[in-house]
């Protein structure tokens, strides 16, 4: 795919010609098409930017780290099943308060609410799961199926708050890229700023977690308290991402691969960055080529999914066969 | 499991089968009190055309599920997977849906023979790739086929959501029996056939169960048991999809817990692999009816959490033995 | 009488065997020996139709294994592979009793089941007979499984490293179960195996193969000797008569 004279350049080079890349995206995503009330419009689509920025740091970060952490390319927090956790969560949340009680309630109290829910399930399911250090390809089954059963129970929960509401469960299982949220773009900010920043200064103990637990150990990593730590940071990244757009179960995969592959190394200092510039690419880039290009503005979830899906498959193909 | 306990498992399946076989006609929206029906048509009405009818729907359907997710276990060596969860039901509802599209006039019996030859092809394929993963590492298949079978799923939404069938796809996918009515499941039947021919190929199906190369040194041609059953697997997949939609988890759950009790003698234990098939789908619409009466949830919801639960278990009780 | 004419393999871009030919007559134990990669276990495994003739003929009493319909050849010919992971749970007895299969399509009669109760006997499975495979040691499973190779009751049984994962004791046993197969039930028996002062002590002949080609074929007294071994295993050994049977130093 790379062609040969981008692979001899350095690792630095290709990590600015993704950074142009993904400013030019942006700039053709605020400027292409533009029409009628320019203030309007304009305002309209940096706040749209802005949400895709963030949920593409959100689930870059949170994919790199949890890839790290638990030294497997093949495993994301989506694929474990941590969006359909947040998903479930606001749907206990619903059950709990009563349809009308969640409808009154302020939209960041909301958030909150649900992160914290999400947060707690995912520290008390993943911990043991990781700390007791299953088999790999179990974890993954497990992950998915786990999946399965939150998504699942959501529509079980859905339905049982009002039967006749089948949208509700439709809606929370597709991404919607179209329609943000803009009521919880601010919130949103602080989490994944503060998030990211803490990851950023993390980046050589996370080179030594790359190892895997036994050789972190041996070099005096605390692996316990810093599993916990940084599971912690994961699920709020993954419930900023879920908040905003809705689940979106391949696209952190989709990243770190292309990621891993135009910075090729595993050195987070570089990887880091790279991971975020290719969700702005794939996110940002992707809903203008689809939009202005197609004229499909609302497939961009079900492109990204597709796509994904079919990464994975072939990553699998290719963890077999070695 | 001790000798004493298995004669009790047998007894505790039949007893349950008809507590449940007459709880299923008396349960439901319509008033139905047992020593009315001899004397009320309108109360007879309701008994033979509808809960008659729903009541062997779900029977046949769990049976059928229960044996068609045996077979392919014993075809892809492996124990964690189904054909419903694998890309067996996935396809046949894309079948549906295509031949919807470019011939809506067909009738059902037409649909159900393009799905049969979808579901055939999808199963072709995960079948091929699941022989080429490495058999070391038996986490991968199941995984392989859930990701599988969520790509073709993905490609039946997007093209439903084009055409604007989403409705359609809503009802293939989740799979309810609140619509079956006399007249509208009498396709159903066939399956009771292929668990008939289960039965009757037991032996056979033991053997391949062993591996090719046990197969052929006892003078069994393992090809043509291959493709037997997955033409087995298709026509009871593909039926299900067509009749009651996708009901999950009950072909992967059914025969490990069986096998658990009973071994992998088929002789001995397929007709209880085919009556605790029937009883959990049973069961589980039951609940269904019940758990926010007078709505209803679908058959295929409760068996995603329940049967993910199960699933799990069955998962982490394997690796702890282990 | 299995015939081998002119069998060549090739497996991707690897020849695995050079135009072997090579018969067996009825009767006796016969060791395939050789180091890794020689191409025993494909040898056994084209004699058992388990991979398909690419060029020669096999015949097994007249019948070419390439052109026989599987059920006719599994009366006569039983084979067991090195370690076929049996995941199933089944009980000892179902799985022997399978050996039964080519014969009655899965019908059990009363003569069946007394050859049942006999291969059980043989291999000293009486007390097994009732417990799950996945309950046994890896002995007692590759017991069961020769058992219900026994059980087929075929003129030939093939054996591809029976005595890999087992105990010195359960190996002899192993061993000493087969002679008695080949001298009371007149069988044939065709095993590839590791060691070969085990097929110095129980074989009849030897037949030793090296990168896909037969170096030397006899009875033992013939094919374990220094110069012989030298040449298939590729370093001198010496060899040492005790009881009339050779010894092999291998592994001085």
């Amino acid at each position: 795919m790379r062609s040969l004279a981008v692979s001899r350049l350095s690792a630095a080079t290709r990590l600015w010609l993704l950074a142009a890349l993904a400013v030019a995206a942006m700039v053709a995503f605020m400027t292409l098409g533009l029409r009628g009330n320019l203030t309007f419009a304009l305002e309209l689509r940096a706040v749209r930017l802005l949400a895709l920025v963030q949920v593409g740091v959100a689930v870059a970060v949170s994919t790199v780290v949890f890839q790290t952490v638990t030294a497997n390319r093949v495993l994301t927090p989506s694929i474990m099943g941590f969006d359909a956790l947040y998903v479930f969560g606001q749907m206990l949340l619903v059950l709990l308060l009563g349809a009308a009680g969640f409808a009154a309630l302020d939209p960041r109290l909301k958030f909150a609410g649900e992160a914290v829910v999400m947060v707690a399930m995912a520290l008390l399911l993943f911990v043991p799961l990781l700390r007791r250090r299953f088999d790999i390809g179990l974890l993954l089954l497990a992950g998915v199926v786990l999946g399965v059963l939150f998504r699942s129970l959501a529509s079980l929960v859905a339905r049982l708050i009002d039967p006749n509401e089948f949208a509700v469960a439709q809606g929370m299982s597709f991404a919607n890229f179209n329609t943000v949220r803009p009521d919880l773009l601010a919130i949103g900010l602080v989490v994944t700023v503060a998030a990211a920043a803490i990851v950023w200064r993390q980046r050589h103990l996370l080179d030594v977690l790359s190892l895997g637990a036994d050789s972190a150990i041996g070099l005096g990593v605390d692996w316990s308290r810093v599993l916990i730590g940084l599971l912690l940071l994961v699920a709020l990244l993954v419930a900023v991402s879920t908040a905003l757009v809705g689940p979106v179960t391949f696209l952190g995969l989709l990243v770190a691969a292309i990621a891993e592959r135009v910075v090729d190394s595993r050195r987070h200092f570089l990887l880091l960055p790279a991971a975020v510039l290719t969700a702005v690419v794939v996110l940002v880039g992707g809903q203008t080529v689809l939009q202005h290009g197609l004229g499909q503005a609302t497939t961009l979830g079900v492109v990204i999914e597709f796509v994904g899906g079919l990464v994975f498959l072939g990553m699998l193909l290719a963890a077999g066969r070695r | 499991m001790t000798e004493a306990a298995r004669p009790g498992f047998r007894l505790l399946l039949v007893a349950g089968l008809v507590a449940l076989f007459v709880a299923s006609l008396l349960v439901g929206v319509g008033d139905l009190p047992l020593r009315r029906i001899a004397g009320d048509p309108a109360a007879l009405q309701l008994l033979l055309v509808s809960r008659l009818p729903r009541t062997l729907a779900a029977l046949l359907a769990g049976a059928g599920l229960a044996i068609a997710g045996l077979v392919l276990q014993i075809l892809a060596r492996n124990r964690f997977v189904e054909p419903v969860t694998t890309g067996t039901g996935q396809s046949a509802a894309l079948g549906i849906l295509l031949v919807t599209l470019l011939f809506p006039a067909a009738s059902i019996a037409m649909k159900t023979a393009v799905a049969t030859v979808a579901a055939l092809a999808g199963t072709s394929l995960f079948l091929a790739v699941a022989h080429r993963l490495p058999p070391t590492q038996p986490f991968l298949i199941p995984l392989f086929g859930l990701v599988y079978g969520g790509v073709v799923g993905a490609a039946a939404t997007y093209i439903a959501w084009q055409a604007d069938l989403l409705q359609f796809i809503e009802v293939w996918t989740n799979g309810e029996f609140s619509g079956v009515l006399r007249g509208r499941y009498e396709l159903l039947w066939i399956t009771a056939a292929v668990v008939a021919l289960a039965w009757w190929i037991a032996d056979r199906l033991t053997i391949a169960s062993m591996g090719r190369e046990v197969s052929v040194g006892l003078g069994l041609d393992y090809r043509r048991i291959v493709q037997l059953g997955l033409v087995m697997i298709a026509v009871v997949s593909s039926l299900c999809v067509v009749v009651v939609g996708i009901i999950p988890f009950v072909g992967l759950v059914v025969p490990n817990l069986v096998s658990r009790l009973l071994g992998d003698n088929l002789r001995r234990a397929l007709p209880w692999v085919a009556a605790a098939g029937a009883a959990l789908v049973l069961a589980c619409d039951i609940v269904g009816r019940l758990i926010r009466y007078p709505y209803e949830v679908p058959v295929g919801t409760v068996l995603g959490v329940v049967g993910a639960g199960l699933f799990l278990w069955i998962l982490f009780g394997r690796a702890a033995r282990a | 009488m299995i015939e081998i004419e002119n069998v060549s393999l090739r497996l991707q871009d690897t020849r695995i065997l050079h135009d072997i030919s090579l018969t067996l007559p009825k009767g006796g134990l016969t060791a395939l020996v050789g180091p890794n990669g020689a191409g025993k276990s494909s040898l056994l495994s084209l004699v058992a139709r388990l991979q398909p003739l690419q060029s020669g003929r096999i015949v097994v009493d007249g019948l070419p294994v390439d052109a026989t319909p599987g059920r006719q050849l599994a009366k006569r010919l039983a084979i067991l592979r090195q370690d076929p992971a049996v995941a199933a749970r089944l009980r000892v007895r179902e799985l022997v009793g399978f050996g039964r299969f080519p014969h009655g399509r899965g019908r059990l009669d009363d003569r069946d089941r007394a050859l049942i109760e006999a291969a059980l006997q043989q291999f000293g499975l009486q007390d097994l007979a009732d417990r799950f495979l996945d309950t046994l040691s890896g002995g007692q499973r590759q017991r069961a499984l020769v058992a219900m190779a026994f059980c087929q009751g075929t003129d030939y049984m093939l054996l591809d490293e029976p005595l890999n994962n087992l105990d010195m004791q359960f190996a002899r046993q192993l061993m000493r179960d087969l002679r008695k197969a080949v001298e009371e039930e007149r069988r044939t028996v065709i095993v590839v195996l590791h060691d070969i002062n085990h097929a110095a002590v129980y074989a009849d002949r030897i037949v030793a193969m090296k990168a896909g080609r037969v170096v030397a074929d006899g009875p033992p007294s013939a094919v374990l000797r220094t110069e012989v071994l030298a040449e298939v295993f590729g370093y001198p050994m010496q060899v040492v008569e005790i009881d009339g049977a050779p010894l092999v130093l291998h592994h001085r």
